[in-house]
Order: C-alpha cells, then sequence, then structure tokens
C-alpha cells in the first residue's frame, strides 16, 4: 500500500492522557475480523468508544465521540502509548480513523515503528509539555488545533504560533515519513551487502544456513 | 575491548551501519502466523516480492485456531476460517514450512520454535508478535515486530533496527521454595514499571538466573516485552546447548562441534559495562500475583490490593481507581481472600513441559474447587504429546481441569472463546490488559503453580498454603 508522505499538518487534538494505553485497548483482538489492512477504523479504541462489546452505539463519555473533538486528526497520551501485542492493526486503524499523529510522553518500540512504516507520525515530547497542551486544547479544541511541521520538526498551538516546541526523530524515519517511502525498496539499495554478509557468515555459521 | 554478550550478537549480525543509530541487521529465521502471517505474506506478494530464504522462514496456527478436541479450520472466532485458510494458502504460495492443524509439531509459535530448534543460541529471529523475545531464554537474539516488518525481513533478510541502549539485571541469591520465574518477572515489572526496560535490551543474569531451568528462562526472557524491553536475554550455557541438541533443526553433526564453540563465546565479557545495571536479592521474592490491569500492578501472594493514598503520582492513582473498578476490587482486600471463577494454564509464557509438570505435580490427588471453571492448553501438539506419555494429562482431567489441543487459546479473545465479563481468572499468560481474555473479563497473572493452587482452593493463593 502506497504511504501518505507526512510534511505538515493542522489538526484537532484529542487527548487520552492514560499512561500505558495497549494496543488491545486501541483495537481489540476481536474486531480484527479480516484478512486485511482494511476495514479496522470502526474497531478503533471500541471498548471504550462502543457502550456494548461488538457493538456500535457510541460510549458518549469518551473524547472521540464528543462533539468538540469532531474531525480530530492528532492524539494526545501519556507514556508508554502503544504498548502490548506488535498488532499492526492498531496503527491501521489509528490511520483509517484519520489519525496522522500521536504526541506522546513515551511510545511502545514496536508500536513506534509501526507508525512511521504506515506514515503516521509518533511525536515523543515532555510529560508536563503534553499536559500543558491538553490544558490549552480542552479549552476550546476546534480553535486549539496544533500545526506540526515535520521537516522542521516543530509543533505549535495555531492560536499560540509564537510557542513552537521542538521534538525528536531520527533522520532515517523522518525521511520515510516526509517522503512516504518503502522501506523494502531502500533496504534492496543494500542487496550486495546482504549478499555479502551471508556468503561470509555462510563460511562462519554453516548450520544457520538450512 | 570487552563486550556484552548483547553487543556479540549485535555485531555477528550487522550488515552495515546506516547512520544515525540505525543498523542494517541480519535476520535468520522469520516466523509466522495466522493472525498476521496471511496479510504479511499476501501484502508482500501483491508487491511483487518473493521470501528470499523460504527455507529459513516458517508459520504455524496458533492464535486464532480453535483448543477444542476434535477442532478443525471451523473456529469459535467468526471469520477464524478465513484467515487460516489464507494462511495455508500464502504458506504454500511462498514455499515455507507451515506447521497446520493435524500437524504433531503445530503450536504457539514461541513454543514450537523451541521444541523444533528453529530457535538457537546465537540466531537473530524475528516474527510479528511481540512475545518473540521468549526466545532469548536460548541466548538467541529475537524480538517482536510488526506485520510491514516482516515483510521486510522476508523480502530482504534483514531489517533496518535503531540499536537499542543494554541493561543487566541481576537476580542475586537463590530462590526460595515455590518461586520460580514468573515470580521474578512480575516482581522486576512492579517494582520498576512496566516502562522499566523501555529503550533496553536486558541481559538477565546472577546466581538465580544460572540455576533456572531452560524453559524458565523462556518464561523469563517472555514478559521482557511487558517491561516494555527491546527483548530478554539469558546467556546459553552447557544446559542450554543440552537443551537444543537433537531437536529436528538444530546443527547436524558435521557442524555440531563448530556451532557449540561459537555458542559458548556468547557470555557478556568480565568488566564489560552496561548502560544500566539493576540488582534484585531473590530471598525477597514470593509467588506474585497481579490485581490490577498493567502487569506493574502486582503484589506479592501475602499482600493486599494497595491503597490509593500509598501512590503519590496522581496519573499512577488515576491509573489505580481505573484498574479496581475494572477488576471489582477494594483497596486493602488481601489477595487470599479473592474468589476466582476459572483457572487457565497456557500461553507461551507457561505452557511448557516443566510448567504442566509443576502444575501436575500439586495437582495429583487434589480437586479443582467446586464452580471454578479450569483450563490447561499445552504449548504445543508435541509438548501435549510428552505430557501424555507422562501421564499428566490424566492428572489434569481427574482434578477437573480441561485437557486441550494446542494454540494461544484464552491467553486473549479474539471473538470466539471466553471466560465471560465479570468472571475472575488467574491465569500464566502474560497480560492482564482490560479485555484481553474478553469483555469485562478479569485478569490476574501468576505462575502455574499458584494458577494450579488457586483453582483447587478457589481463592488467590500459594502452592506452600494449602493442606
Amino acid at each position: 500500500m502506497s504511504i501518505t508522505p507526512f510534511t505538515q499538518h493542522t489538526g484537532v487534538v484529542a487527548p487520552l492522557l492514560r499512561d500505558n494505553i495497549d494496543t488491545d485497548a486501541i483495537i481489540p483482538s476481536r474486531e480484527m475480523k479480516r484478512v486485511s489492512k482494511q476495514g479496522l477504523g470502526e474497531g478503533l479504541f471500541a471498548a471504550w468508544r462502543y457502550t456494548l462489546p461488538g457493538g456500535r452505539e457510541p460510549q458518549s463519555d469518551f473524547v472521540l465521540n464528543q462533539g468538540d473533538y469532531t474531525g480530530a486528526s492528532i492524539l494526545l497520551a501519556g507514556q508508554n502509548f502503544g504498548c502490548g501485542s506488535s498488532r499492526e492493526h492498531a496503527v491501521w486503524a489509528l490511520r483509517e480513523f484519520g489519525i496522522r499523529a500521536i504526541i506522546a510522553s513515551s511510545f511502545g518500540s514496536i508500536f513506534y515503528n509501526n507508525c512511521v512504516r504506515n506514515g503516521l507520525l509518533p511525536i515523543p515530547l515532555d510529560a508536563a509539555q503534553v499536559e500543558l497542551l491538553a490544558e490549552r486544547v480542552v479549552r476550546d479544541p476546534q480553535q486549539q488545533r496544533i500545526t506540526i511541521d515535520l521537516p522542521a520538526q516543530t509543533l505549535a498551538l495555531a492560536a499560540e504560533p509564537e510557542g513552537i516546541l521542538s521534538f525528536d526523530i531520527r533522520e532515517g524515519d523522518k525521511q520515510m515519513l516526509v517522503e512516504g517511502l518503502d522501506g523494502i525498496a531502500l533496504t534492496l539499495k543494500h542487496a550486495e551487502a546482504i549478499d555479502a554478509f551471508e556468503a561470509q557468515d555462510k563460511q562462519q555459521r554453516p548450520w544457520v544456513y538450512l | 575491548m570487552t563486550q556484552t554478550l548483547f553487543d556479540k550478537l549485535w555485531q555477528q549480525h550487522l550488515v552495515r551501519d546506516l547512520g544515525d543509530g540505525e543498523h542494517l541487521m541480519y535476520v535468520d529465521r522469520v516466523f509466522l502466523h495466522e493472525r498476521t502471517g496471511s496479510i504479511a505474506l499476501s501484502s508482500l506478494a501483491e508487491s511483487g516480492r518473493s521470501v528470499r530464504a523460504p527455507a529459513r522462514t516458517f508459520c504455524t496456527m496458533d492464535h486464532i485456531v480453535d483448543t477444542f478436541p476434535g477442532r478443525g479450520d471451523h473456529t469459535l472466532m467468526p471469520s477464524g476460517r478465513d484467515f487460516i485458510e489464507a494462511t495455508r494458502r500464502c504458506a504454500h504460495a511462498a514455499d515455507i514450512t507451515l506447521f497446520d492443524i493435524g500437524d504433531a509439531r503445530q503450536g504457539i509459535v514461541h513454543v514450537v520454535a523451541a521444541d523444533q530448534g528453529i530457535a538457537l543460541p546465537g540466531l537473530l529471529q524475528v516474527c510479528p508478535d511481540s512475545h518473540t523475545c521468549t526466545l532469548g531464554g536460548l541466548g538467541a537474539l529475537a524480538w517482536g515486530i510488526g506485520s510491514t516488518e516482516a515483510e521486510h525481513a522476508m523480502a530482504t533478510s534483514t531489517l533496518r533496527v535503531l540499536k537499542p541502549k543494554t541493561m543487566r539485571v541481576n537476580f542475586h541469591g537463590d530462590l526460595p521454595a515455590g518461586v520460580g520465574a514468573k515470580d521474578l518477572i512480575l516482581h522486576l515489572i512492579a517494582r520498576y514499571g512496566a516502562g522499566g526496560g523501555s529503550g533496553y535490551a536486558i541481559e538477565f543474569a546472577g546466581s538465580a538466573v544460572q540455576a533456572l531451568p531452560v524453559e524458565a528462562r523462556m518464561t523469563l526472557c517472555n514478559m521482557a516485552v511487558e517491561f516494555s524491553a527491546f527483548t530478554g536475554l539469558v546467556a546459553p550455557d552447557e544446559n542450554t546447548i543440552e537443551y537444543v541438541r537433537g531437536r529436528p533443526y538444530a546443527p547436524k553433526a558435521e557442524h555440531w562441534d563448530a556451532a557449540c564453540a561459537h555458542w559458548r563465546a556468547l557470555v557478556t565479557d568480565a568488566d564489560a559495562i552496561f548502560d544500566r545495571e539493576l540488582d534484585i536479592d531473590c530471598s525477597e521474592i514470593q509467588p506474585t500475583v497481579t490485581w490490577g490491569t498493567s502487569p506493574e500492578q502486582a503484589v506479592a501472594i501475602d499482600g493486599s490490593v494497595p491503597q490509593l493514598d500509598e501512590e503519590s503520582d496522581t496519573r499512577k492513582r488515576g491509573a489505580m481507581e481505573k484498574a479496581l473498578a475494572y477488576m471489582g476490587l477494594t483497596p486493602g482486600t488481601r489477595l487470599t481472600d479473592i474468589a476466582i471463577d476459572a483457572a487457565f494454564i497456557g500461553s507461551c509464557t507457561n505452557s511448557r513441559l516443566s510448567d504442566l509438570r509443576a502444575a501436575a505435580r500439586f495437582l495429583e490427588g487434589r480437586q479443582v474447587a467446586p464452580g471454578v471453571k479450569a483450563v490447561c492448553v499445552p504449548g504445543s501438539t508435541q509438548v501435549k504429546a510428552a505430557a501424555e506419555a507422562e501421564g499428566i494429562d490424566q492428572i489434569f482431567l481427574a482434578a477437573g481441569f480441561e485437557w486441550r489441543e494446542a494454540g494461544c487459546s484464552m491467553c486473549f479473545y479474539a471473538g470466539g472463546e471466553t471466560f465471560g465479563a465479570g468472571k475472575r481468572v488467574i491465569s500464566s499468560t502474560n497480560r492482564n490488559f482490560e479485555g484481553r481474555q474478553g469483555p469485562g473479563t478479569r485478569t490476574h497473572l501468576a505462575s502455574p503453580l499458584t494458577v494450579a493452587a488457586s483453582a483447587c482452593a478457589g481463592y488467590i493463593r500459594a502452592a506452600g498454603e494449602q493442606p
């Protein structure tokens, strides 16, 4: 599947400031019904978003069901967002729902990699900064949008453009996101190095090569 | 230069430094399962790519397949058959080895990898399942990846990886009686938090770890991911070599001596420096059980559900309140006063032969308490057959446990079987997340021995406390 490049994005921000939001919560296993990367958006946060397991009646107190957060494309979260199961369905579900970026104080490492490979931008920020942003956003979610500039590695509240925050991302991850690159194609540029490694390794560890 | 075990394994698989901390790493083995394997294989094929090393790529049926006796492609999970059939079709088209339903080698991917000698000391092995770190117990560099990375590993025999920092966790002293690897890892996570290992590859070391049987080392490493670690590792030793010897995909005679020599060098050099070291005195560890919805919410079995005011961090207190509400518990309740509805022994954490033996030793001559649903799911068809050869199945059945076919089963709920909403389960699995074992199901993680003892008592109970 082609990946949507990520350069600049401005969007409504939904705060979900729990720590350790695991990928079972992002998409319960029971919502992964088809042999496909599609059709998962409906199951996003299903256990919190709907009143009954398997049902589709919105749970009114869940942030993504509230009118103030209509069209949210950025999530604000606590520590260790996306921990647990390696299921890439969590990222596919977020993407299909319309989420483009997640700002959290830390991420599960497998989830982080899955994001980068699917055009979803994970932004690690200090917990204090996350809370500060959340405080601003909840005052008027539709007005207090956040603008993210990935090439510049900055973000700011649309209403307070002078309050720019910068964030870290590795150059390789940034390149994949900005250019919407396919990791396999990038790696196949090193095919000769892989073949050379293998030829030498076969001498040293012949039992590995079944 | 002195090196850690992890540094050695890393160096041995490094194809190229891509800069900015990213390394191109050679992948020795890829193992798939029907939950995501079918998606990864079909997506690879759609992009016109093929599996570069099919002889070193494997697949099994474990996540979705039912575990009822007499099972087939039909599953209680709606649409489960689609995953099974697609996986079978894709595996055959890609010419990789599939351990299908009915195959004597089928089972939970990480159990099968060890059973069959597909995982070996020193190998770099990946699987689209977060508990792939289990295989660190053999001294393999193994970790869980997503489906897209699995495609990458299959297409290129490599992965682009950010090199993690190194941590050593030293478990000093001897384990008290009735305390096992599961208690060690739950204790560690409770003490340092579910995020405590974030960014690190962890070597488990110290006298207590050296004394652990190889299968218990896999239990320890299995939950490294619940500590948010990149992976867990235990240095291979003579016990590991004996464990591996003679397994179907282990080195054959002509390479055996060279392989053993290679494996014996897979140790951390004296004076090697880790980015972080933790020291734990095992004499203070008791059988440990979770009370909440994160594996860090665990206490010693003679303890109580904590009081909210014991937690000064307001966010953590908020998480505690949510966990208490979900679990239907009040602060101060003694763990041993918590009645259970069900008991589950299984999963890649604790379903190997030694786990079943430990539970069976306790269950022999005892009965599951009235009203408790008790289920045992061996980790692989091979483990099941070995247990049956020892009569372990008869002990479980006589005690009142169900004895199942191999698979992941109720470690998680995929829309099929569950213990039910509001039901309280003592479980030898690895995740107590909300809804993990079914909507509203309440999970308490514990060792297989504690699960067996609790099943018989009808309450959370350590084996030592039974008459």
